[in-house]
């Protein structure tokens, strides 16, 4: 297969920008207030031509969390949308999330389904010094790949890494995974509950970037294919703990700066909006290779 | 983007030496130095006739219990009984990894002639990794909550103040204990600071100039917070000398290597200095530069009292640096600066506490002051 042919995917129309699926995690939660600006953005690379345009939605997950300034009140919503927790029985007094993850899944979704939105991106801040970084289940979905290359290249001082979490859709539950595309955009160093205005300023440029690239994309740009680095997730570490209490007897070593991750180079093929039909369209073969570091 | 610049930085390779003669290293402009006839030789570092903030105030004779002056040299009672409070705030994770350490072994705090108790003072809060479960225990201390009957009605932060209270007090009584160290970790950039509540605490002032003589060239500084309208009842003022210890850049819930052992540094040297005084030794006169509390500065709200606006990048984590009138204070989600419009420079501190959202406080301002202490010996 020639990686130069372009693959067609149909348009996004439908994209959602969500902060606050953490309570405490503010940036995302102050970004989505500024509703109106982003949609601006959103249509501006449009033509007036009668054709539909994008629409956005801002969505505030948690609002109790957020309200509380507290990463969850019953239990951790990222972690609630599991197609067995959305579709499951709901027993007499479920946890609120469990109840808000049903709810976002009805607004945005469903996952799997025809109607979910085209594009869900979950904003995230994080104590640990990891910069911006896109975190997503698969290592092929082309389109938060590209995002992610044109934001390398619009933002090239802000150090950057796409995660990926070597998770099949099954297992996905996070609160992107309802959408066809979804990631989510983590920044920090931030501590929970304050925010920081450069690490503000970088999540705005990231989002809006993001915008002019489906905006871009919908209007029929052609995305040249390329190389990416990623990193794939090997292994989640504990803290040392005592064997009785279970509370941590040790500290990160202050040498330590990144946990390990295996660096992958993946290759992507160009990619343009199919603008035959509007139906979904299941993606040719993609012929990649892995060069491992 | 990154780390914000450290102010923790050296104080792993510190000095042990505990020598008291070193002149508190002045620095910065000075004017209208009044000088006393009292002040050491150490006060000729400052020289007169630049521009702004320092003053040096002279604290009166005192009228504190147990103490009385011999010459000029103050008697204290030996400090044979001491705290350490860990968890006052349950998310702030340096002090209660280090009480419960010292709980589990208390070789490090063993000094002779003391006995040094280290303690969770909001356990609930702990479990719960969260500042508080109710209200907040380091306001709780009023004469009012201390003193007021009843039961399960109150907040539980007020409950066990009352019972810190017995524990440790009763504040303000003969019975208290002598010296309560209580450890709190900020999100804001400031350091290690010591923190003062009364300029005419003679033993603390003492007890800092040696703290940071002991860890120099790192530094830890004082702040000083005796403002009739934003002092607030602490924690440690059921002791007849109250000492915080704020050491940051930590996030809340979060466990920083380089943060604990600065703490834990601080600490082995203000043990220390409780046994040298307690075993006789007399401390000079010296002086101690101290930030004092000025102003709290809240951050720009809307109608609805939502933020409109963040510290400025060039504010943000320039905890102690001087802020001058027509500098960059806040920056509005959309970008435009909002100057600092004050009369005079100030020093702020505090910058960006994650927790101070809810009490309306983007950062405080203070004033540089150099305090005298007396010379101090143990009765």
């Amino acid at each position: 297969m020639d990686v130069d042919e372009p693959v067609c995917l149909p348009r996004l129309s439908r994209i959602a920008v969500c902060g606050g699926t953490h309570g405490n995690e503010l940036p995302g939660v102050y970004l989505v207030r500024d509703v109106l600006k982003l949609q601006r953005r959103a249509s501006e690379g449009e033509e007036d031509d009668g054709e539909e345009h994008t629409s956005m939605l801002t969505v505030l997950s948690n609002p109790r969390a957020v309200q509380q300034c507290r990463r969850y009140t019953d239990t951790d919503l990222n972690r609630c949308f599991t197609l067995a927790t959305l579709n499951g029985p709901t027993s007499d007094s479920p946890p609120y999330e469990v109840l808000r993850a049903q709810e976002l899944n009805t607004m945005l979704g469903p996952k799997g389904g025809p109607g979910a939105v085209d594009l869900v991106c979950d904003l995230h801040s994080t104590t640990a010094n990891m910069g911006l970084c896109f975190i997503a289940y698969s290592d092929c979905d082309w389109i938060c790949l590209h995002i992610f290359k044109h934001l390398q290249r619009r933002m090239p001082d802000t150090p950057m890494r796409f995660i990926h979490l070597g998770i099949s859709g099954k297992e996905s539950y996070s609160l992107d995974s309802v959408g066809k595309h979804g990631f989510a955009m983590e920044i920090g160093p931030q501590p929970h509950g304050g925010v920081r205005s450069d690490i503000y300023a970088v999540m705005s440029a990231g989002v809006r970037h993001m915008l002019d690239w489906v905006g871009l994309f919908n209007s029929g740009a052609v995305f040249e294919g390329g190389w990416v680095d990623v990193f794939t997730l090997v292994k989640n570490i504990d803290y040392p703990r005592d064997s009785k209490t279970h509370n941590i007897t040790a500290a990160i070593h202050s040498h330590l700066q990144v946990c390990p991750c295996r660096n992958v180079r993946i290759q992507i093929s160009s990619l343009e909006v199919d603008k035959l039909t509007s139906s979904p369209q299941t993606q040719a073969t993609i012929f990649f290779k892995l060069h491992f570091f | 983007m990154g780390e914000p610049r450290s102010q923790v930085s050296s104080l792993l390779s510190v000095c042990d030496s505990t020598t008291t003669s070193q002149p508190d290293g002045g620095g910065g402009d000075v004017k209208d130095v009044k000088t006393q006839p009292h002040l050491n030789s150490e006060a000729g570092n400052f020289s007169t006739g630049a521009s702004a903030a320092f003053s040096v105030s002279t604290p009166p004779p005192s009228t504190l219990p147990g103490m009385s002056f011999h010459g000029s040299t103050a008697r204290l009672s030996e400090a044979r009984r001491v705290a350490i409070f860990g968890g006052t705030h349950g998310n702030e994770m340096s002090g209660v990894a280090l009480v419960n350490l010292w709980i589990k072994n208390s070789d490090d705090i063993q000094r002779r002639g003391v006995d040094i108790k280290p303690f969770i003072a909001n356990p609930k809060a702990v479990e719960k990794c969260v500042r508080y479960v109710e209200t907040d225990l380091n306001r709780a201390f009023t004469p009012e909550n201390l003193s007021a009957s009843g039961g399960d009605e109150f907040p539980y932060e007020v409950r066990r103040a009352q019972e810190i209270n017995r524990m440790f007090g009763p504040k303000g009584s003969p019975e208290a204990y002598d010296v309560i160290f209580d450890l709190h970790n900020t999100t804001s950039n400031m350091g290690c600071t010591l923190i003062l509540e009364s300029s005419k605490d003679h033993f603390n002032l003492q007890m800092m100039n040696y703290i940071k003589k002991a860890i120099s060239p790192a530094s830890c500084l004082v702040l000083l917070n005796e403002h009739p309208l934003l002092k607030y009842s602490t924690c440690r003022s059921v002791a007849k000398h109250a000492v915080g210890l704020e050491v940051g850049p930590q996030p809340q819930g979060v466990l920083r290597s380089n943060i604990f052992e600065a703490m834990r540094v601080i600490l082995k040297h203000a043990l220390d200095f409780i046994e040298l005084f307690n075993e006789g030794m007399e401390f000079p006169p010296c002086t101690v530069e101290v930030f004092r509390v000025n102003e709290r500065i809240d951050y720009p709200r809307d109608a609805n009292r939502n933020i409109i606006a963040m510290v400025h990048p060039n504010l943000q984590d320039c905890d102690w640096e001087p802020l001058n009138p027509g500098d960059p204070m806040f920056q509005t989600f959309d970008g435009k600066t909002i100057p600092y419009q004050g009369s005079c420079t100030v020093y702020p501190t505090f910058i960006n506490e994650a927790a101070y959202y809810e009490k309306q406080q983007a950062f405080v301002t203070t004033r540089r002051e150099t305090l005298a202490a007396s010379s101090i010996r143990k009765a």
